[in-house]
């Protein structure tokens, strides 16, 4: 399974989203610091979900990245957030 | 407490508004960072950098001190505020000025 596949599956599994795009923005960030050839190393997560309700930016994001801990220490750099109450 | 959390939390108190980044304001060595670095330098807000690249213990020190996993990350009046995400978000939405208004914290970049 490919890095994104994995990010997706995990966030659906875990927040039942409404509205979810992992999107791998590797290629734009070829030649920098932890782009590797192959890219899947930068992704852009856009989540809507319920399970939001209520929760400040911060618990959000927080949450995201809890669910995604192995990868955020594994294969992904760099990891960037939009996590919307929805 | 190590000397890398120690060094951490004497910074964050110390200071009201800290930058932790990869690189210095002036030569971002990220881009997330530079973002960030890029609005406060607009803002004309006043701030204290910490460059994680030069100290390997406070890169990953400053990671667990708020269980926050990725660089940079913005302190105010020892408040943890966000990365580059947050902070965007609230700099789109005008936010960012009004909260560092209220704390206290000038910005003389955004008269007019």
């Amino acid at each position: 399974m490919s890095v994104r596949d994995d990010i997706a599956c995990k966030l659906r599994e875990a927040f039942k989203p409404s509205r979810l795009e992992v999107i791998d923005e590797s290629h734009l960030h070829i030649g920098h610091v932890g782009a590797r050839p192959g890219g899947e190393t930068h992704f852009r997560v856009e989540i809507a979900t319920g399970a939001f309700h209520g929760m400040s930016r911060i618990a959000r994001q927080k949450a995201v990245y809890d669910v995604l801990a192995q990868e955020m220490a594994g294969p992904v750099h760099a990891l960037s957030i939009k996590a919307e109450d929805g | 407490m190590s000397d890398a959390m120690i060094t951490i939390q004497e910074t964050v108190n110390g200071n009201d508004v800290v930058l932790f980044m990869k690189g210095t304001p002036v030569f971002p060595q990220c881009g997330f960072s530079s973002a960030v670095a890029g609005v406060l330098n607009h803002m004309g807000v006043k701030y204290q950098s910490v460059n994680v690249l030069e100290d390997t213990e406070v890169r990953q020190g400053i990671k667990e001190f708020t269980g926050w996993p990725t660089i940079p990350q913005l302190y105010v009046k020892g408040e943890f505020v966000g990365g580059c995400d947050i902070v965007r978000e609230m700099w789109d939405s005008g936010e960012l000025q009004d909260y560092f208004n209220e704390r206290g914290i000038e910005t003389p970049g955004m008269t007019g």
